[in-house]
């Protein structure tokens, strides 16, 4: 068995593997970055070696450096995590090359299942339908579009080298196709350094299945059934769950014996995933399902796999990797009532799911989830990294309940400091066709504004708020909230999305206070149990931050505590100013110094989370000072571009 | 130690007793509403429309969230001037601003624009006693036109007077007692001194404004047609005259201005750095309104209002067994080291001998004292003179004058004679004096007083060979009774700010807490004794 293992990772990810490893009595040695010299997996570790500078490419992506940490710890082995490293071959290489053990797939697999076409052309000989698609090497646009007449429109173009759905487009007509295989290119360019596209069918109503599978050194291969992600935005996995829901045994069979298959095509040793298209509706049929790819890593949502099974899947990794047998048989492993899997990040979703920052003034998780997350109470959320925060899994005897569960654990879940996703989640966890089980890779962008509807707050919530606002939420002290005969009368300010309440704070005592919204009062009275809002219960405890307060109450609803002494800057630099939306990098300054610009005019781009964002010209004018360069690092709200005041162009 | 109430919750009297000072209660309720309802309505609403903040929202965002407010004079000028003078127009008290204890002074311009009516320049004059005895910083949100002109021969000239304020600040700011205004509305004639007397002063822009004379004034005088924020706005004061220091957009930025400059006044004192951690009576403060009889002439033992003011109800009684109609002893009020003081019938020679004993050893220990005063003064009669009671008396009256440590006092009964001076009445300077709905103060009481008069009266009658009837007699008594009675009432004296205001008798005990805390803010002295009579 290993005895020290390094994990080349960070973030949730790597304190889940910490934990399985010491429970196995594996002493482990973290890696960080400039930017994780505080993070929790480095508090976590047995050891911890500082790798580089706060890029990845510096540090998590620097296998010199991964390598040199793991030989002055003296670890044995090293395991990838997801992400960064995990399905790097060459690393897989370098690894084995210094007498170290890679906790994952021989490098030939991961070569194998790299590049999509090759692989999937290695599935179909294997046996493992695919959908149909044109796979070639030859890749002029005619070519292309020949292919995509022949297999039939509506066809979904896509990087070669991709994944994450980057450079990937759906092609609905034939006129359509040069334009978007063009974009498709130039985004698989940025991307990954090739523009190779290949061409498939596109399939309705599809569903994405995953297969978890494991092999060992012995030539066995097991499924450890299958999980459910077709909650998708923009092929970014949001919720999953096991198992699918309307999976048959008949089918469960067919994509079950397909996997393994497909994992001793390619001699596979460890956890891997095999992912198949799957064509929704009514009922599943067995022949309607296709190889997509195969992530030859331990992916994110593995904790639904293990809550249906009661295994644990990094356990296994490192069994497995120390030249173990597979711990149990195909026909020993169960599966068991139902799991979810929701994805709690730091992003502003009313402004389009923007990765978001900040330091993490508050966290609370729920007891009734398991919660697997890489930050604490206090950490910073960076924007150099994947911004998540958690992984909130719930388990029960049924669909109904461990959804329910999933409901009530994401209400519980309090997080302040950052703009986060919860009440997206939660909307999501609520809509009733997923509660029946209608899921679809679609459902969510189908239904995007029902979910990511802004509701206004209650007067219970703004209540609440009021009271965290005017000191009187605290438990009470000597003194609070005393006067002699008048109430103390204070007024507090509370603003969100724009939108501006003045509610008047009636003070009668410690345990009495009357709020005033828009000339209704409300009676407030502190009880044994908290505060009283009118008659009911407060809807939600609430916390005070630094210029903020917040309501956990169903969602988080956060409201800014303007400060008035922040109001002459603001106010004289209002409207010339262009901020960076969200932390990013600086890809290209479009405009100089005392240009002229019109209203929409792009002005600077700026990477954020891989994705490319235009910011333009609010209005016509000039331009009086540009703030930035091209590859500079900036924070949300930084000032990118200043206009000029006084020139207003007559495109105004 | 623990004191052992005897006092039965349930019965008819405990009952009784609360109704009826439920219904003292109800009526100084009353007035203090009326107090703080300032100008009326319109006048209210008026002011709101110039989207200012009403006084009362003023203070309450100017101080520390959740935190408490001692409103000094809270129904001043109460049925004086027909009514025209709510609360005195201002607002007065001590908040936390910043963390430390500040002297709050607003004006309240829905009553009369905000002028100086006799009363308020009192009530003004006593907050910065206050704050000049206990060190506490001023904060002056000012919106007033000035002195109030029909009142003028009341206002202006004495030493008591309005030109008492600016005197005040400059002494104040001499001794390191910091003077912030915030000029929130007029600021006009007299009233312009008190921003420019100040360390540090805000103006609103577009609706603070500082002149020696208005606009309609300078029109009269020299014919110059100008605007009141071009004659003195916070512009004109901020960037060309140098009268205010710092411009704000509103009032909520100007009272964020007005917590930065607190905040920036150092380091807070710390008053409590050895106080014990505080605990509640063992007994509800609630039931003093059922223990204390609700006639004054109904003796009761006043440790029963003790265990109900005190940490734990722990009251470490000094000389228990001597000169028993005074009780004197030591005890905690929300964690803070006092002596307590408290008549518990009239006073004899032996009390007063022991309470100069009690106030020496409390000087000596630098502990505040609380007195709780319930008395109709010192016994008369032959033996008691003859004994030496004013002799007595005096020494009493000299440790209660001269003794350097602060002193609170609260008339839960009778304040009556000399028994007043000597258990520290208003004369005596205490740092606070609160009062009760059932107190009555008076130089004694209503029916001694005529029944003096009568006394003189019929002997003038009878030397003269008249003859005066019952009936005549009961006549000539009642004016002078019902006189009496009048004066004597609490909120007849809280109007004239006799006193520092009238308390719900529940809360005593954070009242006591707070005055206690705002008084240690200035170091105690040493204290100095005159001559005792021995």
């Amino acid at each position: 068995m290993i005895r020290k293992l390094l994990i080349a990772n960070r973030g949730e990810i790597a304190c889940r593997i910490i934990r399985t490893a010491r429970s196995m009595g594996i002493s482990t040695v973290a890696v960080y970055s400039d930017a994780d010299a505080g993070a929790a997996h480095v508090a976590l570790a047995d050891e911890a070696v500082h790798l580089g500078g706060s890029a990845p490419a510096e540090s998590y992506l620097n296998s010199e450096a991964l390598l040199a940490a793991a030989r002055r710890t003296g670890a044995e082995a090293v395991h990838p995590g997801y992400g960064f490293l995990s399905e790097n071959p060459d690393f897989v290489e370098a690894v084995a090359a210094v007498g170290l053990i890679f906790v994952g797939p021989p490098a030939s697999a991961i070569r194998q299942m790299g590049l999509k076409d090759a692989a999937k052309r290695l599935m179909e000989e294997a046996g493992v339908p695919v959908v149909p698609g044109y796979h070639g090497a030859e890749q002029s646009p005619e070519r292309l579009a020949e292919e995509a007449d022949r297999i039939g429109y509506p066809v979904l173009i896509k990087a070669v080298a991709g994944g994450g759905g980057k450079g990937m487009r759906r092609v609905d007509a034939p006129e359509d196709f040069a334009t978007s295989l063009a974009s498709a290119r130039a985004e698989a360019r940025t991307a990954f350094g090739n523009a190779d596209v290949l061409v498939e069918r596109y399939v309705r109503q599809p569903r994405h299945i995953e297969l978890q599978i494991f092999g060992d050194v012995h030539g066995n291969a097991v499924h450890l059934f299958e999980r459910d992600c077709s909650l998708q935005r923009r092929h970014q996995k949001v919720i999953e769950e096991a198992p699918a829901p309307g999976m048959t045994e008949e089918m469960r069979a067919a994509m079950g014996q397909a996997a393994v298959r497909a994992a001793q095509a390619i001699g596979y040793v460890g956890a891997g995933t095999v992912e198949f298209i799957v064509e929704g509706g009514e009922v599943l049929r067995p022949d309607g399902f296709w190889f997509m790819e195969m992530n030859t890593r331990l992916q994110v949502e593995h904790p639904v796999t293990e809550a249906v099974t009661g295994l644990d899947l990094v356990e296994w990794q490192l069994r497995v990797a120390s030249g173990e047998k597979l711990p149990l048989a195909q026909e020993e492993i169960r599966c068991e009532g139902h799991a979810f899997e929701a994805r709690l990040y730091a992003e502003d979703v009313p402004a389009g799911f923007l990765p978001a920052t900040g330091r993490l003034a508050h966290l609370r998780f729920s007891d009734l989830a398991r919660n697997d997350s890489g930050v604490r109470e206090g950490d910073e959320i960076s924007p150099w990294y994947d911004p998540m925060i958690a992984k909130v899994i719930t388990h029960g005897p049924s669909r109904g309940v461990a959804l329910a569960r999933l409901s009530h654990a994401l209400e519980q879940t309090e997080v302040g400091g950052t703009v986060t996703n919860i009440a997206f989640l939660e909307a999501l966890s609520r809509h009733e066709g997923f509660a029946a089980g209608r899921v679809d890779t679609g459902l969510i962008e189908r239904d995007l504004d029902s979910l990511v509807r802004q509701e206004l707050p209650s007067a219970a919530v703004l209540a609440c708020a009021a009271l965290a606002a005017s000191g009187m939420d605290a438990p009470p002290v000597d003194f609070t909230g005393f006067s002699l005969w008048a109430p103390l009368q204070r007024t507090v300010v509370l603003e969100r999305d724009g939108q501006q309440w003045r509610i008047g704070v009636a003070i009668r005592g410690a345990d009495r206070v009357d709020i005033e919204i828009e000339e209704e009062v409300l009676p407030c009275r502190r009880g044994a149990r908290g505060w009283l809002i009118g008659e009911a219960r407060a809807p939600g405890p609430a916390r005070l931050l630094d210029g903020a307060v917040l309501v956990f109450a169903g969602q988080p609803w956060e409201f800014a505590l303007p400060d008035p002494l922040a109001r002459e800057s603001a106010e004289a630099m209002g409207g010339n100013i262009v901020e960076a939306p969200m932390p990013g990098l600086v890809r290209e300054v479009l405009v100089q110094s005392g240009q002229m610009v019109e209203r929409g005019d792009r002005l600077v781009i700026l990477e954020a989370m891989k994705m490319e964002h235009a910011l333009s010209a609010v209005r016509a004018g000039r331009v009086e000072a540009v703030l930035v360069e091209a590859g500079a690092q900036v924070a949300a709200h930084d000032a990118l571009v200043l206009l000029d005041p006084e020139e207003e162009g007559e495109a105004e | 130690m623990k004191l052992t109430s005897q006092a039965v919750t349930g019965s008819d009297a405990f009952r009784a007793n609360r109704k009826a000072h439920l219904a003292a209660l109800d009526m100084v309720q009353e007035a203090a509403a009326q107090a703080a309802a300032g100008g009326g309505e319109r006048a209210r609403t008026r002011h709101l429309a110039r989207g200012k903040m009403l006084p009362r929202e003023r203070v309450a965002n100017l101080l520390d969230p959740g935190t408490p407010f001692l409103e000094i004079g809270a129904t001043a000028a109460h049925g004086m001037y027909g009514g025209a003078a709510p609360a005195a127009g201002a607002v007065a008290g001590i908040g936390r601003v910043m963390g430390r204890d500040v002297m709050i002074l607003c004006n309240d311009a829905t009553v009369k624009g905000g002028t100086y009516y006799p009363m308020t320049v009192k009530k003004h004059l006593r907050a910065q006693e206050i704050a000049a005895e206990c060190h506490l910083p001023c904060v002056y949100l000012v919106d007033s036109g000035g002195a109030n002109l029909p009142q003028q021969d009341e206002v202006f000239p004495d030493r008591d007077h309005f030109g008492r304020i600016f005197y005040n600040q400059a002494r104040m700011s001499a001794a390191g007692i910091a003077q912030i205004a915030v000029v929130m509305g007029s600021c006009t004639a007299g009233g312009a001194y008190v921003p420019a007397m100040s360390d540090v002063t805000i103006i609103v822009k577009e609706q603070g404004t500082i002149f020696l004379a208005g606009p309609p004034l300078v029109r009269a005088a020299t014919g110059e047609v100008v605007s009141a924020e071009e004659l003195g706005g916070g512009d004109v004061h901020t960037r060309l005259s140098g009268v205010a220091d710092y411009l704000a957009e509103d009032d909520a930025h100007a009272l964020a201005l007005a917590r930065r400059a607190v905040g920036s006044l150092g380091p807070v004192p710390d008053v409590s750095a050895n106080w014990a951690s505080p605990e509640d009576p063992a007994y509800d403060p609630e039931e003093i309104l059922g223990v204390v009889p609700a006639s004054l002439s109904t003796p009761y033992d006043i440790r029963e209002v003790i265990a109900r003011m005190v940490d734990g109800s722990r009251f470490d009684e000094f000389k228990a067994r001597f000169g028993e109609t005074l009780v004197t002893g030591f005890a905690h009020v929300h964690g803070c080291p006092v002596g307590i003081v408290a008549n518990n019938g009239v006073l004899f020679s032996e009390a007063a001998q022991k309470g100069a004993h009690f106030v020496e050893l409390c000087s000596q220990r630098r502990i505040p004292l609380v007195f709780l005063q319930n008395i109709t003064g010192f016994m008369v009669g032959k033996k008691y003179e003859n004994e030496g009671i004013a002799r007595h008396g005096a020494k009493m009256v000299t440790a209660v004058a001269t003794t350097s440590v602060p002193k609170i006092t609260m008339l839960v009964g009778g304040s009556f004679g000399a028994g007043n001076y000597g258990m520290a009445g208003r004369a005596y300077q205490p740092r606070f004096l609160w009062t009760w709905p059932n107190s009555r103060i008076s130089v004694m009481g209503g029916a001694q007083a005529a029944g003096v008069l009568a006394q003189v009266k019929r002997v003038g009658i009878e030397k003269a060979g008249g003859s005066w009837s019952d009936e005549e007699e009961a006549a000539f008594r009642r004016p002078t009774e019902e006189m009496f009675e009048e004066q004597a009432h609490p909120l007849y004296a809280s109007a004239r700010l006799w006193d520092d205001g009238i308390i719900d008798p529940r809360k005593s005990r954070d009242v006591l807490g707070l005055s206690l805390r705002a008084a240690l803010n200035a170091p105690v002295e040493e204290t100095r004794f005159g001559v005792f009579r021995m």
